[in-house]
């Protein structure tokens, strides 16, 4: 005890001049982003930065927890999907003033699709710190057998060659790719790329039975229905075994994958496999994925936020977003860093940075994620029941008119104001 | 007499306090919350609370996830727990029988998954379900079945689960058999002998009727328990496929801390106090009705 009061002491006496700014960081990178805390420390030695890692299962309800008992660090990484909801509860600064007055962070140093996702009516709430989408992780021997030297680019493509995996000699247990029914992305995703808002009148109705969303989820379901695609979650429960063996060739997936599947498939597989970005609806449509990745936000609360800024700067930083990469792995938010060699002589992330030229938000409101999960259940019920796509989506549309409720109320209690 | 009651009061303070405090006031406020529609935008601002009346009752009525829940629940409670209160009173009787040896030993091994970490064995049990690799699709197949996709398959799901929980909770339910068993007179199996009733005679005149305080008790709190069915959905299933193993309180635990519907959470809270109450009333009503 008397101890513990001695260097409680002895921490305050040294460090009195300094400012804390606490941060709070998310999974791996709460553990990683330590590294890059000694050249910050250097440079502002009248900062110190206290970084908290917390799990991303418990992120959302310890977050919500913090705002309701005013308890918030001064900063924090954000699922960019998170920051409408933050947003909504008047929790985040505003950086847009911030933004103006700084030569370090500019909206063009970022992938356009994925800036957007912090922006709310004009104003930006976070600054993309690295960033996250999905595309297509396949076996290109497999493809090759089955006629194709290069990954599909179209849906038309895309059906055609995994029938012809499908028909390979011996393949008549394996499938051609992997749609698992507790994602809900591939939904979300062709969706999008078949033109669907998701939702409609300004978020206030669902928008799944609208013509866009129907061709794309018909478009999906065929490949439960012609068996390209296994039914159920269960029959593969590791991914990369499953890859390895073909019993898949093909799986929409992120970059955290492209480590794991460096690191899991056996050495004769490592030059057999491939990411491509995701195939369009057509020849002249891009195939648009997800918008995704963690954003750095700044809170209100917070009573350091010149320094916030600071830190937040830093981070940006094209040399030190090329150094997280190389600590995590996640791919960085500044286009600047992706000059490197270590980008520039990896084709696997290669697609990526293709790919990342052509992401879309989701719907940028607090009901998002449980949206989506509607999304998939109805998913998973449609390819499991085999009910009529019209009649799936029809009900799909009711639940969430159903979500968006207090929403409708909300708008229209403020158009009256 | 009167000051006599107020130091009994006083007394009891330190014990009275505590669950007014933590039990009565959250129970009675979330009671309140029931009727209000509170949601992450009330968190954000208090004048978006509604008052909403029953509103999240009938909506709740009309949901059909919580028609499915409860369907789920009931399937659950009315096949899962006789079936589990017969395995714990077998084993007990096997336990007791005075030709088994080593009874030490094996009241230790059939307690020990009561003891076990549920988030451990789930996952040892997804893996003897599996469908490709499992155990148990193993063992089918050496009788000619095909491999069942135990946790993929909407019919299956449910019936894994139950077999699961039976298997984790069994011991404990026999070790109350055991002691119940153990506490009936020798004599009366000795005058039962004598008079030449058979085995299943003294199982079906003795044993049963003296096991029935025990039974009851039992089968009052499994049902408690078995109403409140969260864990072995929530790490094996997630409520899947399809919603096959969706529980009640599963249900009540998305809509309340995942999508922070805390009023419908609630609503759905006090539908499952209703029907675990009813269950108990009807349970002690039927015992009363037997002795009477």
């Amino acid at each position: 005890m008397l101890f513990c009061i001695l260097a409680f002491v002895a921490c305050q006496s040294g460090r009195e001049e300094r400012t804390v700014i606490k941060f709070w960081a998310m999974g791996a990178e709460g553990e990683y982003v330590q590294r890059l805390m000694p050249e910050f420390h250097r440079r502002h030695p009248e900062i110190e930065v206290k970084i908290q890692g917390i799990p991303w299962t418990a992120a959302h309800e310890k977050l919500l927890t913090a705002y309701a008992g005013n308890s918030l660090p001064d900063m924090c990484q954000l699922g960019n999907t998170w920051i409408p909801e933050f947003a909504l509860l008047e929790a985040l600064e505003n950086l847009s003033a911030w933004i103006d007055s700084s030569t370090a962070v500019k909206p063009e140093h970022y992938f356009p699709g994925i800036w957007d996702t912090n922006v709310l009516e004009g104003a930006a709430f976070g600054i993309p710190w690295y960033v996250d989408t999905r595309l297509l992780f396949y076996r290109k021997d497999i493809l090759q057998r089955a006629g194709y030297a290069h990954a599909p680019r179209t849906w038309q493509e895309w059906l055609e060659v995994s029938r012809r995996i499908k028909q390979l000699p011996g393949a008549e247990n394996n499938y051609a790719i992997l749609l698992p029914t507790n994602e809900w992305a591939p939904f979300v995703i062709t969706g999008l790329q078949a033109g669907s808002s998701l939702l409609r009148d300004g978020n206030r109705y669902g928008d799944f039975s609208g013509a866009a969303f129907t061709r794309a989820f018909e478009f999906l379901m065929q490949f439960y229905r012609d068996k390209l695609a296994p039914v159920g979650i269960t029959q593969v429960t590791n991914i990369y075994q499953g890859m390895a063996e073909g019993f898949f060739a093909m799986y929409l997936t992120g970059p955290w994958n492209i480590g794991e599947f460096r690191k899991r498939m056996p050495a004769d597989l490592q030059d057999d496999w491939m990411t491509a970005p995701l195939p369009g609806p057509d020849e002249h449509t891009p195939g648009v994925s997800l918008a995704g990745g963690s954003s750095l936000v700044m809170f209100k609360s917070s009573r350091h936020k010149p320094h916030v800024w600071k830190l937040i700067a830093y981070l940006s930083e094209a040399r030190q977003q090329l150094e997280f990469y190389k600590i995590t792995g996640d791919l960085p938010a500044v286009r600047a860093a992706w000059q490197d060699t270590s980008f520039t002589n990896n084709l696997y992330v290669q697609a990526f940075y293709r790919q990342l030229e052509y992401v879309v938000p989701t719907p940028k409101i607090p009901e998002w994620e449980q949206i989506a999960m509607k999304v998939q259940q109805y998913a998973e019920m449609a390819s499991l029941q085999r009910r009529p796509v019209a009649e799936v989506l029809a009900a799909l549309d009711r639940e969430i008119d159903l979500i968006l409720e207090k929403r409708r109320w909300l708008l229209e209690l403020k158009s009256h104001d | 007499m009167k000051s006599l009651r107020r130091a009994a009061y006083f007394f009891l303070a330190p014990a009275l306090l505590p669950i007014f405090l933590f039990f009565f006031v959250p129970a009675l406020a979330a009671f309140v919350l029931s009727f209000t529609d509170f949601d992450i935008y009330a968190l954000g601002n208090f004048q978006y609370v509604r008052f909403v009346g029953l509103k999240n009752y009938f909506q709740l009525l009309q949901d059909p996830l919580f028609w499915k829940a409860t369907a789920n629940t009931f399937y659950y409670v009315l096949i899962g727990g006789p079936l589990a209160i017969a395995a714990s009173l077998g084993t007990a009787l096997l336990l007791h029988a005075k030709v088994i040896r080593f009874k030490g030993f094996f009241r230790t091994v059939y307690f020990a998954p009561v003891v076990t970490t549920l988030v451990a064995v789930a996952v040892v049990w997804r893996f003897l379900y599996h469908p490709r690799f499992g155990l148990l699709n193993y063992v089918l197949g050496f009788f000619g079945i095909d491999p069942i996709d135990w946790l993929g398959d909407p019919n299956w799901a449910m019936p894994a689960i139950i077999l699961m929980s039976m298997w984790k909770n069994f011991g404990y339910n026999m070790i109350i058999f055991i002691a119940g068993l153990q506490s009936i007179p020798e004599q009366l199996y000795e005058a039962a002998r004598m008079d030449g009733a058979n085995a299943r005679q003294q199982f079906t005149s003795i044993t049963l009727p003296m096991l029935m305080p025990t039974t009851v008790f039992v089968s009052i709190i499994a049902m408690i328990g078995n109403f409140q069915l969260f864990t072995e959905p929530y790490v094996m299933t997630q409520g899947g496929p399809v919603n096959s193993t969706l529980s009640l309180v599963l249900l009540m635990y998305q809509q309340g801390f995942r999508w922070w519907n805390l009023g419908y959470s609630a609503a759905i809270a006090f539908v499952l106090f209703g029907i675990i109450l009813a269950g108990s009333l009807l349970q002690t009503w039927l015992q009363k009705r037997r002795e009477a």
